[in-house]
């Protein structure tokens, strides 16, 4: 079995794991890192969604041992101690969730699209969520959230 | 999934080496298609072998009129390439509306021509701009490459390395594309370059190709009402729950104007 290694939310993590693990499996079975989730599991979704080396991708379409080497961050990793990211803090204000279980796709793609944004309007921000699907429809409020928190980070 | 090797050779003479001894391997670009394929079970190799770790794949660079892309490039890369946008700025266009963001960070140029899907959006550009694709043993014309439905000129063993577009005079794409997987449905790439009009149509047929009646009428007069009266023939057109043959072929004509509007 391939060793893999990375660092995950800051850490340095390393596992012996067959090769055709997945990075989602990788970090939700092998890290206990659950807050990232798997829905479609067909990379349609998007609640799979981290960063790899800065920039977002689908966990559920990508092999562990394509990211060795690799910097990754989750939903986890965003806040520091009790303070949430900017990004968390508006989808909580904004009420930007009904069941949550897209939120943490979303926030991982509305980073990473503020980040390439850093102004962006409401037609951007609806454009750019185009990989992330919430079944409760709620994206009224997301598109809210995404425009507070681009102007807080 | 069913259980494979991993390889992740660090140069390309290596994958070579890999390939040749086991031409059975399946290689990995971005991972956009053959991952979802390995996990619905629908190939077995027994070895997949990672590109993703050969720096000489990847990268663009403007050479001599040309845009040459590394194989290993990312869409998101090309879609926001400085470079590519003044350069060809249909070609920075079309990879930005691949996919969604994800997919576009990590899918790549490489893997979307050597897959060959009947709906993808690169092969449009590597035959509607004449592009040249340049592999580990030779180099083909974009004219010769795209021999079917994901069917290529690419022998086995044969690792494609960079794909060279020289830039038109103008060009421009247009898709009417599937909502859902924003695969084009139909997608119509026009350019005038050094040596004519040159019209590729994807999404349409079982592979993209070239719509050579438009390209002889705006050879004549590049404007939209050039294609009036000229109807794309329906015969040997993909049909599916989303689009018959008939309509594919009436999108083309739309498609088709709309890229010559595009242009300016």
């Amino acid at each position: 079995m391939p060793t893999v290694s990375m660092t995950v939310n800051g850490k340095t993590v390393s596992r012996d794991v067959e090769a055709r693990t997945l990075l989602v499996q990788f970090l939700r079975e092998h890290l206990n890192l659950t807050g990232t989730h798997v829905g479609c599991d067909t990379s349609q979704c998007g609640a799979c969604v981290v960063h790899v080396d800065g920039r977002s991708v689908k966990s559920c379409t990508m092999l562990a041992a394509q990211a060795n080497g690799a910097s990754v961050t989750t939903i986890e990793g965003l806040a520091q101690g009790d303070k949430l990211h900017p990004m968390q803090e508006a989808f909580r204000e904004h009420h930007a969730l009904q069941c949550g279980f897209c939120t943490p796709g979303m926030i991982m793609s509305a980073i990473d699209l503020v980040k390439r944004n850093p102004n962006p309007s409401e037609e951007t921000i609806r454009h750019e969520l185009e990989g992330n699907i919430c079944r409760c429809t709620g994206y009224h409020n997301i598109v809210k959230a995404v425009k507070a928190a681009a102007a807080n980070m | 999934m069913y259980a494979f090797n991993y390889h992740r050779p660090g140069s390309l003479a290596e994958a070579t080496k890999l390939i040749a001894a086991n031409t059975e391997a399946k290689l990995l670009a971005g991972g956009q298609t053959l991952i979802p394929t390995l996990k619905q079970r629908l190939a077995q190799p027994g070895d997949v072998i990672d590109l993703g770790g050969i720096a000489e794949l990847k990268g663009i660079k403007v050479e001599g009129g040309s845009v040459v892309i590394g194989a290993m490039t990312r869409h998101g890369e090309v879609a926001s390439s400085a470079e590519v946008k003044k350069a060809i700025p249909a070609l920075a266009a079309l990879a930005g509306g691949i996919g969604d963001p994800q997919v576009r960070n990590l899918g790549t140029i490489g893997g979307s021509i050597a897959n060959s899907d009947p709906a993808a959006d690169y092969p449009a550009a590597a035959l509607g701009l004449g592009a040249t694709i340049h592999t580990s043993k030779r180099q083909i014309p974009a004219d010769k490459f795209f021999t079917g439905m994901f069917e290529t000129a690419l022998e086995e063993g044969e690792i494609i390395v960079k794909v060279a577009f020289p830039a038109p005079k103008r060009a421009a794409y247009q898709k009417f594309e599937n909502p859902a997987s924003r695969y084009a449905i139909v997608g119509v790439l026009v350019a005038e370059t050094a040596n004519g009009v040159r019209v590729a149509v994807t999404g349409a047929a079982p592979s993209v190709f070239r719509w050579t009646e438009a390209e002889a009428a705006l050879g004549k007069s590049f404007a939209a009402g050039a294609l009036d009266g000229l109807k794309a023939k329906a015969d040997g057109l993909n049909a599916d729950i989303h689009a018959s043959a008939e309509y594919r072929a009436h999108l083309i004509g739309v498609m088709a104007r709309r890229a010559v509007a595009a242009c300016g």
